[in-house]
């Protein structure tokens, strides 16, 4: 490694960090994209003058045909599939340093230079890197619902994944020290790849903002070990940086459902409490027309709108965008509460208001619109359910108890647009149907809002 | 010398921590999808073992180039279309 190459890639590190820097505000996000594309680009030069390549076509049809690929999926994906293809590009960094360590064990392995440390680095690489990859598409089946998203669970299930874990890391450790052994090293290969399947296969929809973060930040250990073991150090400074980040969002989205890790993990949420719904069926709701909607919005000074999964699904973001804009005309204020775990990654929601041309200052965080609930005339929630759930602060036998949650229950008159009384993902009751301020609009929210915004424009 | 890669993956790591918390939670897809993009710097490692006389190495690193190329060419251009949605409106 000669020195230019070694300060090129300084400097990449360097704007990588300012790149994500910039991301602390919408107004400076993107300049600091273009910085860690610039980073990016010398990187990538960098390595190619640096005197290591010696054949070009391998380099050329690969840069090209995933070129090709990720540009067709960038320009083409809509932004309601962006979980599926945050989890599939997961899937791809975690491929490449697989395979970047195995070439590097073959070719160390052959010329006997495998030390302990090296080794280490090449197992952590590969075992974390193999079981991002099956992990990462399982999260991506289940996302675009090519595989059942409700939580597979079976008898054993925990003790069949944590004697995998076991056993793979077992084989990580012998190889430490034995490294010249390629039956156990592709075996270990194989366990994580199975792993990658097991520890996703229980995980339901509603836990998917947890599992893609995590995995995020398993690709980007992966990729710091890369580092480790062909000994670069822009990759240890990227890998570090990808790996922070799926870090904290881990445990953003960990806190805002209120569970630890191991919870999510092991706990496989939505198996068993399916039942408690049916004694409080009996009680009545309030059912609440369009026109009388339209009725109560128009006495409304202040608005605030929670989307959830359920918008997402019926795409009514572009709808939810008209009726705000209606509203606006009639001089009533409109906010967004969002959730942290609302939808199926972090920040999801927030994507597609902005899609649908949302201004980013209407979109406010949970902490920051809950102390105002009280003087909230109206709230419509679209397609939430567990993230309103009041029983979460009062209800200490609630399995969702503890978890911070939107107060709407406290703003004036509370409007549910839902498809039908059907319970959420958990299957678990939510009293705040059945208050007193609550309204219920049945029906499918896209369907409803495009009535209501023709009711506002008649 | 690995002492030394340890001390860069521990800062690297805290700079990491610090500047992340700091990320506004609305744009954390974005986030998401741009830490997505800079991890496929394993494209520098891929593309030594793609560019070398090895056949092994040729075919490995050939595929880990596809894929790390798919992460910093979609990721890239995938966090510019969503920030580009994220406007703020000129209110009157």
């Amino acid at each position: 490694m000669n020195y230019l190459t070694e300060v090129v890639y300084l400097i990449a590190s360097v704007l990588f960090i300012m790149g994500l820097k910039g991301l602390s505000h919408p107004e400076t996000a993107r300049r600091g994209m273009h910085f860690a594309e610039i980073g990016m680009l010398m990187a990538i030069v960098g390595t190619l003058v640096s005197g290591h390549i010696v054949t070009w076509t391998w380099i050329i049809t690969g840069v090209a045909i995933g070129s090709a690929i990720g540009a067709a999926m960038a320009i083409f994906m809509p932004m309601t599939a962006m979980p599926q293809r945050i989890a599939l590009s997961h899937a791809f960094g975690a491929l490449a340093a697989v395979l970047v360590g195995v070439n590097e064990y073959i070719e160390k392995g052959s010329h006997h230079e495998l030390s302990n440390f090296l080794m280490s680095a090449i197992g952590f690489e590969v075992l974390f890197g193999a079981l991002t990859v099956t992990g990462s598409l399982m999260a991506f089946g289940k996302l675009s619902e090519l595989i059942k998203s409700a939580p597979i669970t079976y008898k054993g299930q925990n003790f069949i994944n944590i004697t995998l874990f076991f056993t793979a890391f077992g084989m990580f450790v012998y190889l430490i020290f034995f490294p010249y052994n390629p039956v156990i090293f592709y075996t270990m290969i194989g366990l994580a790849l199975l792993i990658g399947i097991f520890i996703v296969m229980p995980i339901g929809g509603a836990d998917m903002p947890v599992v893609i973060s995590l995995m995020n930040s398993y690709a980007g250990l992966a990729i710091a070990a890369t580092g480790f073991a062909i000994n670069n150090k822009v990759l240890i400074i990227a890998g570090a940086l990808d790996g922070a980040s799926g870090f904290i969002l881990s445990i953003i989205m960990s806190h805002a459902m209120n569970r630890s890790f191991t919870n999510v993990l092991f706990g496989a949420v939505g198996s068993s409490q399916v039942d408690s719904s049916a004694l409080a069926e009996e009680r009545p709701i309030t059912r609440v027309g369009i026109e009388d909607t339209k009725f109560i919005l128009e006495q409304a000074d202040r608005v605030v709108i929670v989307p959830g999964y359920g918008m997402a699904v019926a795409q009514a973001q572009h709808t939810v965008r008209e009726l705000s804009d209606e509203l606006d005309k009639r001089g009533i204020a409109v906010e967004f509460a969002i959730h942290p775990v609302a939808g199926r990654m972090p920040g999801h929601m927030n994507v597609l208001l902005a899609e649908a041309n949302i201004s980013y200052d209407q979109l406010l965080e949970m902490e920051t619109i809950n102390p105002t609930m009280d003087s909230v005339d109206v709230c419509i929630i679209i397609g939430a359910n567990d993230v309103v759930n009041p029983a979460a602060r009062t209800d200490k036998s609630s399995p969702i108890y503890g978890m911070p949650i939107i107060d709407v229950d406290k703003a004036r008159t509370v409007i549910v647009m839902k498809r039908s009384m059907a319970a959420g993902f958990a299957g678990i009751e939510n009293p705040l149907f059945y208050e007193t301020n609550t309204k219920m609009l049945f029906g499918d929210a896209k369907k409803v809002l495009q009535e209501l915004v023709a009711e506002f424009k008649k | 010398m690995q002492i030394e890669l340890i001390y860069i993956l521990i800062l690297a790591g805290f700079v990491g921590f610090e500047v992340i918390r700091k990320v506004t939670p609305t744009l954390h897809t974005p986030l998401m999808s741009a830490t997505n993009a800079i991890s496929g710097i394993s494209l520098v490692g891929s593309l030594v073992a793609a560019g070398s006389d090895n056949e092994t190495a040729q075919i490995l690193g050939f595929i880990a180039v596809t894929a790390a190329t798919i992460n910093v060419v979609g990721g890239f251009m995938i966090t510019e279309r969503m920030l580009k949605m994220f406007k703020k409106k000129e209110k009157k």
